[in-house]
């Protein structure tokens, strides 16, 4: 589109592009999600890759029109790799005024702007907070603007349909879908079959949005849109052969906490607490019970993490999940876990904080509190994955860790990776990790506290073996026996074993590469989280303009890989992007001894790729 | 690897088991005089009088002075953090449902920081037996007032007496939903052992409160009505379909006063009172149990009353058994992988897949 690449003319007079980001936005009863949920599907079946990330309102029913009733859903695809949900937007669909002001800003110049036209009358301008209507007034004028009245022609197009003027304006989503997929040349086929299925018991609902997304669509073909609409074609992209799906951050977090228990052939105990942005992962699990998963909504959080440790205690893998406020409460419990040597999965979507701070916001400002928040010295491994899809695979490193080394693991994700979907191709069942747990049976020669040498993990010895009968818990214990001790000496053994267990993950993880680039560039930058997707694209950008930047991200926050160092050792100029005030650079800092900067973001949306870009090229303009 | 469950029987195990065999090789360090020993021999000599296997049985404990319990148990134990035993114990039976589990707490540790775990386990009805040590005073942390400490308690932290009305834990187990609870004293060594055994017999959340001496903060604070020279006519021991009787010469009843939905205690053959206007215990009976639970002890009437005519009810005050939470939720599990086993590929591959050649 505008700033996009005109590739070639395309099929039947197409332009075509290379990507193209597209934004749905409507009131929160307008059906947005669903709409972009829609589109994504059948933009994968096209062959795009592409990233997605849905915007909804804090309040539950807010006022409808209002600015903050606004929901939005919004998509990246391409003919080459995405990843990030995009920068700006090429397209924004607006179905009343305050879906146009809360999301003008994001809009590029030149971008454009599909407005209903039928909810752009004086009530709604007044809720959106417009003195004038923005259409005339100017406001406008460096967008190309297509007005259309979707709601009068919805209607139209339902007349015969035997709907209420009401129900039949439910339906107006479905014909601005049929409008955009007209406009990038997408098959209806998934859409209709979707519809017939979703309203199989009210054949007339189905059928109305039916033809509400023939009717939008049909405007496309017809209708005069000129130069400011041409229809475009974004062909598929280069993508790895294999079964695809697309999955969210949540979904991919809980099938990977399954995948881990069922490696290491546990039984899965999910214990949690209702928080936004984490609830998607209560909610994906306890729909799993034909998996064996046991999920508990305990009373609050602390009884959530408490719970989690009880099913470990017992002999399954306990696993908690929450966000910052709620990952605080749990943290005493997580200090238990750490001293009696339990495994324990903490999965925190990180939100904006302090406090309550915005809960539907993304941050990723909780890593002082993963690595350094609890009484004493209490180490733990920490994780983070980087996008939707990495939660799988991350979700089972932290089981298999656990397990392993008996340890809490804090697994950190965010409010942007837990509701961000992206395509997924799916791994062979069959050839998932496999890493049974190992229980304690033998009572010749048993303590509670007997190490493997090796992970300096101590044994695993649930109640219901005979004659390991054994008391453990909170108060610090003798090395040897395991039997309550104030012993001087005992603390610091202890204390140096417990710390040294946790730096040992180090040795059992694969070493650090980098993303792009590598020692002898000018600059690397270090990121962690969801950062992954705009800091690669950047490091991508500017390496291809000749630039010489390294990408370096991190999966492992706790302890840090063996050989990062050295890796960082060779650099000059080190920048660490963080939605946050800077903490993984305090930490590199204070590790590595490494002039290492921080680019901080706190607005509670992700890094833009034009951002983290202009970021490294000022630093390289500069001299050291 | 699934979680051994059946207990191989060893030699050692063959042979019949005496409260010895369920002590620990810890040295017990309660002060001399504790109450706690009473109560650490009672459960001994209950486990014993059931055999029970040491492997299955499992004791967690809060913070406190009686949440050191676990330690002298030749069970399995964990010693966890305060207040929060009951979610503790509620993962061990959501992983383990065949274990016997026994949850050690205190009037602070269960009332105070950790009473919304104890309110949610109550209604959950999660198959445990709760042992509530009420010693009304903070003992761990040097003799401040509890929450279930009378009005006008001197301590470090209400030197001037304490203000806030205390909580009734049988009047807060019914109201959360408690399926059973019992109340018995750390000395009557023939009382709590029965007590117990009712407990366990319980499936579902048995509360028992035991009155428990704290010889050092709160010493003698239920001699109102344990002492033996009173005990008799302050005391009434429940049981199930037998009339409310008590008094040292056993004439003394409970009936529903007239006119008031409450109890008022009658001396047999005094202004006509027959056996016949005795309530029979049935403790079934929740409404019942709400009127027994709150005969509170002597001293929580506030300063000046007379001395208490009625007595404090001992015994099984409500059992009125349901299925127990742990028990719905692992069915509801069995049963969806009896109806469905999914595998994993299964997950993977559900709903909108596409392919890329």
């Amino acid at each position: 589109m505008e700033g996009s690449t005109a590739l070639a003319d395309g099929p039947s007079g197409r332009q075509v592009i290379e990507s193209a980001v597209v934004r749905f936005a409507g009131d929160s009863g307008d059906g947005m999600q669903l709409t972009g949920s829609q589109f994504t599907l059948s933009t994968a079946l096209a062959g795009n890759d592409l990233a997605t990330f849905p915007d909804f309102p804090a309040e539950i029913r807010a006022p409808v029109g209002t600015t903050f009733g606004v929901s939005a859903f919004q998509i990246n695809f391409g003919a080459r790799v995405i990843k990030t949900a995009g920068d700006a937007l090429d397209v924004l669909v607006a179905m009343n005024p305050a879906a146009l002001k809360a999301n003008l800003v994001d809009v590029k110049p030149h971008g454009l702007l599909i407005l209903d036209s039928g909810a752009f009358n004086e009530r709604n301008l007044a809720k959106a907070g417009y003195a004038g209507d923005p259409r005339g007034d100017g406001s406008l004028k460096d967008y190309r603007v297509i007005e259309v009245d979707m709601s009068q022609r919805t209607q139209d197009a339902l007349k015969d349909s035997g709907l209420t003027k009401k129900e039949a304006l439910r339906c107006k989503n479905m014909w601005a879908l049929g409008l955009i997929y007209w406009m990038f040349g997408r098959p209806r086929e998934t859409t209709v079959d979707w519809l017939a299925g979703k309203f199989a018991k009210r054949p007339d609902i189905a059928a109305a949005n039916i033809a509400a997304l023939n009717a939008g669509h049909a405007f496309g073909e017809t209708a005069e849109l000129g130069e400011q609409a041409a229809a475009f074609s974004v062909p598929p992209a280069e993508i790895a052969p294999g079964v695809y799906r697309n999955i969210t951050g949540a979904e991919a977090l809980s099938w990977g906490l399954v995948a881990g228990a069922a490696g290491a052939a546990l039984k899965l105990v999910f214990c949690s607490y209702p928080i936004t942005p984490a609830s998607s992962v209560l909610h994906t699990l306890a729909a799993l019970k034909d998996h064996g998963v046991v999920t508990f909504q305990a009373e609050d959080e602390i009884a959530a993490v408490c719970a989690a440790i009880g099913a470990s205690y017992a002999g399954g893998i306990g696993v908690t999940s929450s966000s910052g406020p709620g990952v605080a409460l749990k943290m005493e419990a997580v200090g238990l876990a750490i001293s009696a040597e339990l495994p324990l999965v903490v999965v925190n979507a990180q939100r904006a904080g302090p406090s309550t701070g915005m809960p539907t916001k993304t941050e990723q400002s909780d890593l002082y509190q993963s690595v350094f928040g609890r009484n004493g010295d209490s180490p733990l491994v920490v994780l983070a994955a980087r996008s939707p899809a990495d939660c799988f695979d991350v979700a089972i490193e932290a089981v298999r860790i656990a397990t392993k080394y008996m340890t809490p693991v804090i697994l950190l994700s965010d409010g942007y990776i837990a509701n961000a979907a992206e395509p997924w191709r799916l791994p062979d069942a069959e050839s998932l990790p496999q890493f049974p747990a190992r229980f304690e049976t033998n009572p010749e020669g048993f303590q509670p506290f007997n190490r493997d040498p090796d992970t300096l993990a101590r044994v695993w010895a649930v109640p219901g073996t005979p004659g390991l009968e054994h008391r453990i818990g909170g108060i610090e214990k003798a090395s040897d026996s395991g039997d309550i001790s104030y012993d001087p000496a005992n603390h610091q053994t202890m204390t140096d074993l417990r710390r040294n267990k946790v730096l040992g993950v180090a040795r059992d993880v694969p070493p650090q590469g980098f993303e792009a680039g590598g020692p002898g560039d000018d600059l690397v930058v270090i990121g962690w989280g969801s950062t992954y997707g705009p800091i690669s694209r950047a490091v991508d950008t500017l390496r291809a303009e000749g630039l010489a930047v390294a990408h370096l991200h991190l999966r492992h926050i706790w302890p840090l890989p063996l050989n990062l160092g050295d890796l960082l050792a060779g650099f000059g100029r080190i920048l660490v992007p963080e939605m946050n005030g800077g903490q993984l650079v305090t930490v590199l800092r204070s590790e590595y001894l490494v002039p290492a900067e921080s680019l901080s973001k706190v607005t509670g949306k992700p890094f833009k790729i034009d951002e983290i870009e202009a970021a490294v090229r000022a630093r390289l303009e500069s001299q050291p | 690897m699934s979680v051994p469950t059946a207990a191989v029987k060893t030699a050692k195990d063959a042979a019949v088991k005496t409260a010895k065999d369920y002590a620990s090789d810890q040295e017990v360090r309660w002060c001399p005089g504790c109450g706690d020993y009473a109560i650490l021999k009672a459960v001994q000599k209950t486990l014993a009088e059931l055999q029970a296997d040491t492997a299955k049985t499992v004791f967690i404990s809060g913070i406190g002075c009686a949440a050191r319990f676990p330690y002298y148990m030749a069970t399995y134990g964990f010693h966890t953090i305060h207040g929060r035993a009951p979610a503790f114990a509620t993962g061990v039976k959501l992983t383990n449902p065949a274990l016997d589990v026994w949850v050690v707490s205190g009037d602070g540790d269960a009332l105070s920081i950790g009473g919304n775990h104890l309110l949610h386990v109550l209604r959950r009805n999660v198959d445990l037996q709760i042992l509530l040590f009420n010693n009304e005073i903070y003992g761990l942390t040097k003799g401040q007032y509890s929450p279930t400490s009378r009005v006008g308690t001197r301590s470090p932290s209400t030197p001037g007496g304490s203000v806030d009305t205390p909580v009734c834990a049988g009047s807060f187990a019914l109201g959360a939903g408690a399926r059973f609870f019992a109340r018995s004293v750390d000395t009557q060594q023939k009382h709590l052992p029965e007590v117990l055994k009712r407990a366990r017999a319980h499936r579902g959340t048995a509360l028992v409160e035991i009155f428990q001496n704290c010889i050092v903060y709160n010493d003698g604070a239920f001699d109102s009505f344990t002492q033996r020279s009173v005990a008799a006519d302050r005391e009434i021991l429940l049981e199930h379909g037998k009339p409310m009787i008590f008094g040292k010469e056993g004439n003394k009843g409970l009936r529903l006063a007239k006119g008031r939905l409450a109890l008022e205690a009658v001396t047999l053959g005094e202004e006509g009172v027959s056996e016949a206007d005795i309530l029979v215990h049935d403790e079934t009976d929740r409404a019942l149990a709400g009127l027994l639970a709150g005969l509170q002890p002597a001293g929580l009437q506030p300063a000046g009353l007379q001395p208490p005519t009625m007595p404090v009810a001992l015994g099984v005050l409500y059992c009125d058994p349901a299925p127990s939470y742990e028990g719905r939720v692992v069915e509801e599990v069995a049963r969806a992988r009896q109806t469905h086993p999914a595998t994993l590929a299964e997950l993977l591959h559900k709903g909108h897949t596409w392919t890329v050649a």
